[in-house]
């Protein structure tokens, strides 16, 4: 489905000037792949990368069998890809019934619109109110979530989706994750957390903008526990 | 009544009118009355000695609205127009108001709209004015309101006021003078663009105990547009004054915001916000993510900000 050929993305300046380094690796359809690693390893550029929010310095972004890597955000997203952002926006002035009604990409029902919210745990008194810094961490980050799954994207990308749930059960986001997955969609999603790791299909490893180690979630999570555990 | 489709369009614009309204109303085209109603609960009267109108609101009259727009389609009209509202007391009452130009010649059209509301004790009114402009013609369209709010024991004015496109200057000014319990809420929106200019001020006075006022102006300016916003609170009892400016400035444009408060004793509580900025660019993305273009999720954010 998605296949990425020798990416890398550098920047001038900073102390690293290549974030990341020669990336190639390939998504199968229907497929949960996690990318994890240490901060600064690449991750959320390689998310980003996908996306189209950002343009590689070399290689090639290929989605069945198209080179979109020159392409836009909004050309990705209009191709089935959906980004979670890591820290969600807030917008004065924007109801999340709005937001909800913009990524469904048409004028939904609020009992449609609700239904996204009680999937990521929240109420219908939410609907009509503005997406702004009166809402807590974890609720703009539910919102966010809603907003990805009103997509029905083919593809989804999610950014560290554990950050700042604190206040949620952590359940109800893996079983999303698991609803997803059954639901054969594609997801990558970068993440420290062991439960989702435990989850994927696939982990890829990054460090220092190279891939470590790939493999099945069998195979690599007990080597990333052990190592954050200082036993190997 | 016999109206261009440009006046038609200018009383659909500020005042949603497609037809003549229930109720009490007068009809202001070119510098002339060509409709006036008045209801059993409300006058509707022109001056005698100067150009205008005195409105006269019962006692105790509920739920009524009355309409008052203003199309200017004349180039070169130059009008100062006075209107006095007297809201009796127990009185509850929706005024809309509003003024268009349409201006297709090179002379400048001006409407100065000097409105006085004069509300009694317990009422309550909801005002709205919304100003819009259009037309080929090189001549300004330049609107300037005053309004002067004098608010007796326990009553309450709602202002909703909005300018979005069409006017190329405006200085807008905006005087209230609050007795105890009274309350004003006054919501602006605008936007400038082009060479465009626009200046509000509020000048606030909170006399009376417990008296509340709240400002809440959001606007947008683009091009090469100039905007200044200047809010005056002063609390001169115990009392509660917020103000709150937020501007998205773009291009070229240049914002102004001069938020003051002026606290004549301990018990006044007075807070002003004022938040210039341009458009995130986090949010043009996240809204690209959706599927929306740079363009179409630029206009989402505007579009959401102003409403």
């Amino acid at each position: 489905m998605l296949e990425l050929k020798d990416v890398s993305y550098e920047v001038k300046g900073g102390s690293r000037a290549k974030i990341l380094d020669h990336i190639s690796l390939k998504i199968k359809p229907n497929s949960f792949t996690a990318i994890t690693g240490p901060n600064g390893s690449g991750k959320s550029t390689l998310a980003e990368i996908i996306m189209g929010i950002k343009v590689p310095t070399n290689g090639q972004v290929i989605l069945n069998k198209e080179d979109i890597t020159k392409q836009n955000v909004t050309a990705h997203a209009k191709k089935g890809i959906a980004y979670s952002f890591q820290q969600p926006v807030t917008f004065k002035g924007l109801t999340v019934y709005d937001l909800l009604n913009i990524a469904s990409g048409e004028l939904i029902a609020p009992e449609e619109a609700i239904q996204y919210l009680k999937r990521v745990g929240l109420t219908s008194n939410y609907l009509s109110r503005e997406i702004n810094n009166k809402f807590s961490g974890g609720e703009l980050k539910r919102i966010e979530l809603a907003s990805v799954l009103a997509r029905h994207a083919k593809l989804i990308i999610f950014d560290e989706p554990e950050a700042g749930i604190d206040l949620w059960s952590f359940e109800n986001l893996i079983r999303i994750f698991k609803k997803l997955k059954s639901k054969n969609y594609t997801i990558i999603i970068i993440s420290h957390q062991e439960r989702i790791l435990k989850i994927a299909d696939e982990i890829i490893v990054l460090e220092e903008g190279r891939i470590k180690t790939k493999g099945t979630s069998a195979k690599i999570l007990p080597t990333i526990i052990g190592e954050r555990h200082g036993t190997e | 009544m016999e109206l261009s489709k440009e006046e038609k369009q200018i009383f659909c614009e500020v005042a949603d009118l497609f037809e003549i309204p229930e109720g009490a109303y007068n009809f202001r085209v070119n510098g002339k009355s060509v409709g006036k109603r008045s209801t059993t609960n409300i006058d509707v009267e022109t001056k005698p000695n100067k150009s205008g109108l005195d409105i006269y609101i019962k006692k105790g009259t509920k739920n009524e609205q009355v309409h008052i727009p203003v199309a200017i389609s004349a180039t070169g009209l130059k009008e100062v127009v006075y209107n006095d509202f007297y809201i009796g007391d127990d009185a509850e009452v929706t005024i809309i108001a509003g003024c268009g130009i349409y201006n297709c010649g090179n002379q400048d059209s001006v409407h100065d709209g000097i409105h006085r509301f004069h509300v009694g004790k317990n009422a309550k009114i909801k005002y709205i004015e919304k100003h819009y402009g259009f037309g080929p013609g090189k001549g300004g369209k330049i609107l300037n309101p005053v309004t002067e709010v004098d608010l007796a024991k326990n009553s309450e004015a709602t202002l909703e006021l909005e300018q979005i496109k069409g006017i190329d200057s405006t200085i807008r000014k905006t005087t209230a003078n609050l007795a105890d319990n009274a309350s004003i809420f006054i919501k602006e929106r605008l936007m400038t663009h082009g060479r465009q200019t626009a200046e509000s001020i509020y000048e606030i006075e909170l006399n009376g105990k417990n008296s509340v006022a709240d400002i809440a102006s959001r606007s947008v300016a683009q091009d090469i547009s100039k905007q200044i916003f200047k809010a005056t609170i002063s609390g001169k009892n115990q009392c509660r004054g917020h103000s709150a400016c937020d501007a998205i400035i773009m291009d070229q444009a240049e914002v102004h915001a001069i938020p003051a408060l002026d606290a004549k004793t301990k018990d006044a509580e007075l807070i002003h916000e004022a938040a210039i900025g341009k458009i995130a660019s986090t949010q043009l993305t996240k809204l690209m993510t959706l599927g929306l273009t740079n363009q179409e999720a630029e206009s989402k954010i505007i579009n959401g900000f102003l409403r």
